[in-house]
C-alpha cells in the first residue's frame, strides 16, 4: 500500500506542477485527498503493518492521521488564500505540488523504521518546505527561506553525523543493520561514550524540525514567511515528524546506560526553549511569528512530559496530537485576518470583533484552548506533565515552567485580546472584506474537538495513544 | 597510503582558512573532491563493485569537477567581489586552527577506543569544525555555502570509517551532495549576488524579532 501510495501521489504531485488547466487542478488534489484518505484508513485498519523499511506502527498511525485532516483543510484554505494572493498560474502550481510532495515526504518519514530512511524523507520534506515559504517571491520571503534551507541543511548534517556515531557504537553490539527495533532489541549492548555522542548530535539535527531549542529559528521564519495554509502545515505535520525522529531515538536510548543522561538532555533544552518562547512571545508585535514562538513552547512542555516518564509520556503524545490541530486552526485564522487587514502586526491591527463574529470568536476561544484553560484537552496533559515532574522531584522546574507559562498566557492573551477587541486608528470598518462564516468552519470543528477530548475523549484515540506510549519502556 | 592523503586533506584545511581570494577556496575543493575520491578508492575494499563505481563516480565528478566549476560561474555571473572577507585575521584564524587540529588529535588518541579509523575519524572531526568555523567567520553568502561543503566532506570522510560495515551510510553522505546542489542552485537562481548587493550577510539581517 505504501509503495502505491508514494508513487501515485509523486505522480500527482509532478502533474500539478506542469498541468495548466483549473479544472484537471481540482481533480488531482481532490485525488491526492481521497488517496491520503485511503492510505489513513488502510494504517488505522492495518496497524504495524509494513514491508521494506516502512512499519505503520501506532506512533506512525496518529501521526498520518492527524496528517490527512491538516493536509486536506489546508489545501482546501489554500484556494482563499492563492485567490488573494494572485500570481502566475506556474507559481500556484508549484505551490500545490510542493504541498503535495511534502505531505507524501512526511507520510513516509513517520512510518520508516530505519533511522537512516527516515533522515532522508526528512531531507525531502526541507525541500518541499522551501518551495512554499517562497511563494510569494518577495526579498523577505527569500531570506527566509534561504535562512530556513540552510538551517536545515547544517541539522539535516549533524543528524547523518549523529547516524554515523551510532553506526560506530552499534558496531561492537553486532548491529548490521540500523533499525529501530534492532537499536531497541541491542539496546544495552550499544557503546556508551559513541551512544551520547549520537545522540547529541541526532537531537540537535532534529531540534530544527521539531521547533526546540538550539536550531529552533529556522521554523519561526518558515511559519511566518509562508502562506497561512502552509504555515498550519509547518505548525503541525512538520514539527511532529522532527518529534518522531526523537522519540525513536529516545526510546532505544532509554535503554541504555545513557538514559539519565539523554533525559536530562531533554529537560535542559524543553526549559530553555520556554523560556526563549516566553521571552519573544513579550516582544513580537507579528502575530503568526508569536505563534510560531508559542509552538516552541508547546513543543518544550511535550518534550518536558517525555523526559518525566511514566504518564507523562502519554500525557506528551496527547498533548502533541492535540496542539497539532489547534494551532493549525489558529493559523487558518489568522491567514483571513491578515487578508481582511493586510498586516500582520498587532499594533496596526484591533477590532477584528466588528469585521467577523465568527472569526474573532475562533481567535477568543482558539487561544484559551492553545493556552489550556479548563475545557481543552490541553489542560489534562498539562496538568498530568505538571503532576508527573512534583512525582519525579523537580518541583523547583515545575514552579519555573509555571511561572514562565504564565507570563506566556499574559503576553499572549494582550495581544489576542487587542486584535479582537480594540479598533485600530485609521482603519475604513465599513468598507473592510466580511470573511464567510463558511471559513472558520473548520476551526470550529477543531476546538471543539479540542474540548470534546478535553470533556470526555473517546476510549479508541485513547487506546492508541497508550500503546505508542507504552513503548518507551521506563 | 590513505593515510598519507588524510594528512594532505588536513594541510588543505589550513590552506582554506588562510586563503584570501574566493577562487582559491574554489581551487581547495576541487582538490579536496580529488582527495577525497583516492580515499575512497584505497579504502572501501570490501564494498559491491557496482555501488563501489557509483560512488567514485560521484565524488570524482560531482565534488570534484561540477561543484566547482558551478561555483566558479556563480562568482562571475553574480559579480560578487574576489576577497573572501573574513572577520577575524587570518593569522588568528591559523593559531586557532592548529589548537582545534591538536585538540582533537590529543583527545581521540587518548580517549582509549582503539577503533580502526583512528586517523579518519580525526581528520572528519576536524574538517567539519573547519567547516563551521568558515561559516562563522566568513561574511558572504558564497563562502557559507562553501563551508557546508567543507562540512559535508567531512561527513564524506566520517562515513568512509563505517563504509565497510555500513555501505547504505556512504550512499546516504552522497544524497548530501544533493542538498549541496539545491544550495548551489538557489543562489544561482534567485540571483541572490543580485537581489543583495555582493551577497553579503548583513542584508539579510532583516527578519528578526
Amino acid at each position: 500500500m505504501l509503495k502505491i501510495y508514494f508513487i501515485c501521489s509523486f505522480l500527482i504531485g509532478t502533474a500539478l506542477a506542469f498541468n495548466r488547466f483549473r479544472p484537471v487542478k481540482i481533480a488531482l488534489l481532490s485525488l491526492f485527498v481521497t488517496l491520503q484518505g485511503i492510505m489513513t484508513l488502510h494504517v488505522i485498519r492495518n496497524r504495524g503493518t509494513g514491508f521494506w523499511y516502512f512499519n505503520a506502527d501506532s506512533l506512525a498511525v496518529i501521526f498520518i492521521t492527524i496528517l490527512f485532516f491538516i493536509s486536506a483543510l489546508s489545501i482546501y484554505h489554500s484556494f482563499a488564500y492563492l485567490k488573494w494572493r494572485q500570481k502566475e498560474a506556474r507559481e500556484r502550481n508549484f505551490y500545490f505540488a510542493a504541498m503535495v510532495i511534502l505531505v507524501a515526504a512526511l507520510t513516509c518519514a513517520y512510518c520508516a523504521n530505519h533511522i537512516a530512511i527516515t533522515w532522508v524523507f526528512i531531507e525531502i520534506t526541507t525541500i518541499a518546505a522551501s518551495f512554499l515559504i517562497y511563494y510569494l517571491r518577495t526579498d523577505l520571503a527569500l531570506e527566509g527561506t534561504w535562512k530556513y534551507i540552510f538551517v536545515c541543511t547544517i541539522s539535516i548534517t549533524f543528524v547523518f553525523i549523529g547516524i554515523l556515531l551510532l553506526g560506530i557504537a552499534a558496531g561492537p553490539a553486532g548491529i548490521t543493520d540500523l533499525t529501530y527495533a534492532q537499536l531497541t532489541a541491542n539496546a544495552s549492548r550499544l557503546d556508551p561514550f559513541w551512544t551520547k555522542m549520537a545522540f547529541i548530535f541526532i537531537f540537535t539535527g532534529f531540534t530544527a524540525k521539531a521547533g526546540l531549542f538550539p536550531m529552533y529559528t529556522a521554523g519561526i521564519d518558515a511559519k511566518d514567511k509562508s502562506p497561512s495554509p502552509a504555515g498550519a502545515l509547518f505548525a503541525s505535520g512538520i514539527m511532529n515528524v522532527g518529534f518522531c525522529g526523537i522519540f525513536r531515538t529516545y526510546q532505544f536510548i532509554a535503554l541504555t546506560s545513557s538514559a539519565e543522561w539523554a533525559r536530562s538532555v531533554l529537560v535542559i533544552s524543553a526549559t530553555i526553549s520556554i523560556f526563549i518562547a516566553a521571552v519573544y512571545m513579550m516582544k513580537v508585535d507579528n502575530y503568526k511569528r508569536m505563534l510560531a514562538y508559542s509552538s516552541i513552547e508547546h513543543m518544550g512542555i511535550i518534550m518536558l512530559g517525555l523526559a518525566m516518564g511514566g504518564i507523562g509520556v502519554f500525557a506528551a503524545l496527547f498533548h502533541l496530537v492535540l496542539h497539532s490541530f489547534i494551532k493549525a486552526g489558529i493559523f487558518y485564522q489568522t491567514g483571513i485576518t491578515y487578508r481582511v487587514f493586510g498586516s500582520k502586526l498587532v499594533s496596526e491591527t484591533g477590532g477584528y470583533f466588528r469585521i467577523s463574529v465568527s472569526g474573532s470568536m475562533v481567535l477568543l476561544l482558539g487561544f484559551f484552548c492553545v493556552t489550556a484553560v479548563p475545557p481543552s484537552g490541553l489542560f489534562i496533559s498539562e496538568f498530568l506533565i505538571f503532576t508527573e515532574m512534583f512525582r519525579s522531584g523537580y518541583i523547583w522546574l515545575m514552579l519555573a515552567v509555571m511561572a514562565l507559562l504564565t507570563v506566556i498566557i499574559w503576553a499572549f492573551g494582550r495581544k489576542i485580546m487587542k486584535v479582537i477587541f480594540t479598533p485600530v486608528n485609521g482603519f475604513d470598518y465599513e468598507n473592510a472584506e466580511r470573511p464567510a462564516l463558511s471559513e472558520s468552519l473548520s476551526q470550529f470543528a477543531i476546538i471543539l474537538f479540542i474540548m470534546i477530548m478535553g470533556v470526555c475523549p473517546p476510549q479508541p484515540v485513547l487506546d492508541i495513544i497508550h500503546a505508542a506510549a507504552g513503548t518507551l519502556a521506563r | 597510503m590513505a593515510n598519507l592523503i588524510l594528512l594532505i586533506f588536513i594541510v588543505t584545511l589550513f590552506f582554506l582558512v588562510s586563503a584570501w581570494r574566493l577562487v582559491t577556496y574554489i581551487q581547495i575543493l576541487a582538490l579536496q573532491g580529488v582527495m577525497l575520491f583516492l580515499v575512497a578508492l584505497l579504502s572501501l575494499t570490501q564494498m559491491h563493485w557496482a555501488n563501489f563505481a557509483f560512488i567514485l563516480t560521484e565524488t570524482v565528478i560531482v565534488k570534484a569537477v561540477i561543484i566547482p566549476v558551478f561555483l566558479a560561474y556563480i562568482l562571475k555571473r553574480n559579480n560578487i567581489t574576489r576577497e573572501a572577507e573574513p572577520l577575524v585575521p587570518t593569522f588568528v584564524s591559523l593559531v586557532l586552527m592548529m589548537m582545534l587540529v591538536i585538540m582533537i588529535f590529543f583527545l581521540s588518541y587518548a580517549s582509549g577506543y582503539a577503533i580502526l579509523d583512528n586517523l579518519f575519524f580525526v581528520v572528519a572531526l576536524s574538517t567539519i569544525f573547519t567547516g563551521l568555523y568558515i561559516i562563522m567567520t566568513r561574511r558572504k553568502i558564497i563562502t557559507h555555502v562553501m563551508g557546508f561543503l567543507v562540512i559535508e566532506n567531512g561527513v564524506f570522510i566520517l562515513s568512509l570509517a563505517v563504509g565497510n560495515e555500513m555501505p547504505m551510510m556512504v550512499n546516504m553522505g552522497v544524497l548530501l551532495d544533493m542538498f549541496a546542489g539545491v544550495l548551489t542552485l538557489g543562489i544561482f537562481i534567485n540571483k541572490i549576488g543580485d537581489v543583495f548587493k555582493d551577497g553579503d550577510v548583513s542584508n539579510l539581517r532583516r527578519l528578526k524579532d
